[in-house]
């Protein structure tokens, strides 16, 4: 029901009178009008998600990289935590080396 | 990037299972609370392949599911009306209502209609000016500003023709009657992504406070998911609660803003009956007297009378996640999506019915793991 799937946005259409802000978005190979009046910032090219006929947010390039590359980003952790030139060797115990770990991550999570 | 098949990484998605592996190290319980979240995650096999640590729980999740009957009966009743043309998206017009569904009311000759969008009722009522447009609004927040819309484009135009059968229910009043029930399992969260993407993730920091519980707003891919299921038990593992947002490529801190703005022009918060559950307080949406005229129940005269939920149907439990679909007798014998007892197994997003359309597989690894 809450099914929203993402799209790029062909052509956007000159607004008519009295009606709303609309647009041809290609969603997997099918090109259909869509509502884009909730998302005002959405320019051509841009992928929007799209939900019953109506986009509801830009899709930020961004952050869509940072669930792909989360792990990558955790390993290269654990080679630091290896590398002795890095201050994190320094740290004695294993929880100590994890809780700095955790920092950075929740840093660059945030 | 497509946003799509990338999610959908196989090796990715193992690498993440082993990540999973190497986190956890006590029994959890995360209820992952919409219903094409549990769909996703039987779909692609993933509640096999978690630990046997984890234990997803599958919450009231689906919109359509719990519409209580006499709304349903309603929606029947106007939807033989000779000038009414009736609409809603496919899944609520498979629902059985007391008696019957609207897709049996089609058959039986009433003019139902299936559409895509809400958007498509109002074209429906501009070319029909001599008939009667209802659209039976269904949705969680995520739909809202959809069917907000629709009502805002009819009134633009001075359509008298178009109104809606609000069926609107709030998922964050649900998770705190969830979390407020004495016999809660639930330890943590993966909360509905798209819900957020309108909403924002501002109404969750009350709830992690209140109850201690990390809750996650999660997507609805396979990466999206195992992310999501990391993101929680690294929580759970370090006795951490904190709200995280996973899915922050279409959620943004304050959700989407011109729609929220959409809901609150049309809609007013009250309580609402849940099916398969009670009246949760302030989780449902009505239309605001100022739009009594695109509202269908108070549009037309219905009469109405309350209908019983089935008494051996332990849907309420389901929805709580207190118990899984395969812990009940009726489960695939008097009970199948073809004529079903109670809520979760109505639509296809329901825990039930999705464990009935994947009920060899969840079978099989069932034995194997026994």
């Amino acid at each position: 029901m809450c099914l929203a799937i993402p799209g790029r946005i062909k052509s956007i259409e000159e607004q008519k009178e009295g009606y709303m802000r609309m647009g041809k978005v290609e969603l997997g190979g099918i090109v259909k009008d869509i509502n884009l009046q909730l998302v005002p910032d959405a320019k051509e090219n841009d992928y929007v998600l799209v939900h019953v006929g109506v986009a509801i947010s830009i899709v930020d390039e961004e952050e869509a990289k940072r669930s792909l590359e989360f792990l990558q980003q955790m390993n290269e952790l654990d080679e630091l935590y290896n590398s002795p030139e890095e201050p994190y060797d320094k740290l004695s115990t294993k929880e100590e080396r994890v809780k700095q770990g955790d920092e950075i991550i929740n840093k660059m999570m945030s | 990037m497509k946003y799509l098949t990338e999610y959908r990484d196989p090796v990715l998605a193992a690498q993440y299972l082993d990540e999973i592996k190497k986190t956890v190290t006590k029994p959890w319980t995360i209820m992952e609370v919409c219903g094409g979240q549990t769909h996703s995650l039987v779909k692609y096999g993933l509640l096999q392949m978690l630990p046997k640590e984890i234990t997803m729980v599958h919450g009231p999740g689906c919109p359509v599911c719990v519409t209580p009957t006499h709304l349903i009966d309603r929606a029947i009743y106007l939807a033989k009306q000779n000038n009414v043309i009736m609409c809603s998206f496919g899944d609520m017009l498979r629902v059985p209502g007391s008696e019957k569904s609207l897709l049996q009311a089609k058959a039986e000759g009433a003019d139902v209609r299936i559409l895509y969008s809400p958007l498509e009722a109002v074209k429906l009522a501009q070319q029909n000016p001599d008939k009667e447009v209802v659209f039976f609004a269904v949705g969680f927040e995520t739909t809202a500003p959809a069917n907000a819309l629709s009502v805002i484009q009819a009134h633009q135009l001075g359509l008298k023709n178009y109104s809606i059968i609000a069926s609107h229910v709030l998922v964050p009043p649900a998770m705190e009657a969830l979390l407020s029930d004495p016999e809660t399992v639930v330890q943590a969260f993966l909360a509905a992504g798209h819900v957020c993407t309108i909403m924002g993730n501002s109404e969750y920091y009350p709830i992690v406070e209140k109850y201690k519980v990390p809750i996650v707003v999660t997507g609805f891919e396979p990466i999206d998911l195992l992310h999501g299921i990391l993101m929680v038990v690294r929580q759970l593992e370090k006795s951490e609660y904190k709200m995280e947002n996973q899915y922050a490529r279409v959620v943004r801190e304050r959700g989407n803003v011109p729609a929220q703005e959409a809901i609150t022009e049309i809609f007013e918060i009250s309580n609402r009956m849940w099916r398969g559950m009670d009246v949760i307080p302030q989780s449902g949406l009505e239309v605001k007297e100022k739009y009594a005229l695109f509202d269908a129940t108070k549009k037309f005269n219905v009469p109405l009378k309350e209908t019983k939920e089935n008494e051996t149907c332990i849907a309420g439990a389901i929805m709580k996640g207190l118990k899984k679909p395969l812990d009940c007798a009726n489960f695939g014998t008097l009970c199948k999506p073809s004529h079903p007892l109670g809520a979760p197994m109505v639509s296809s997003e329901g825990s039930c019915a999705t464990y009935y359309h994947f009920y060899s597989a969840i079978n099989e690894a069932e034995k194997a793991e026994v």
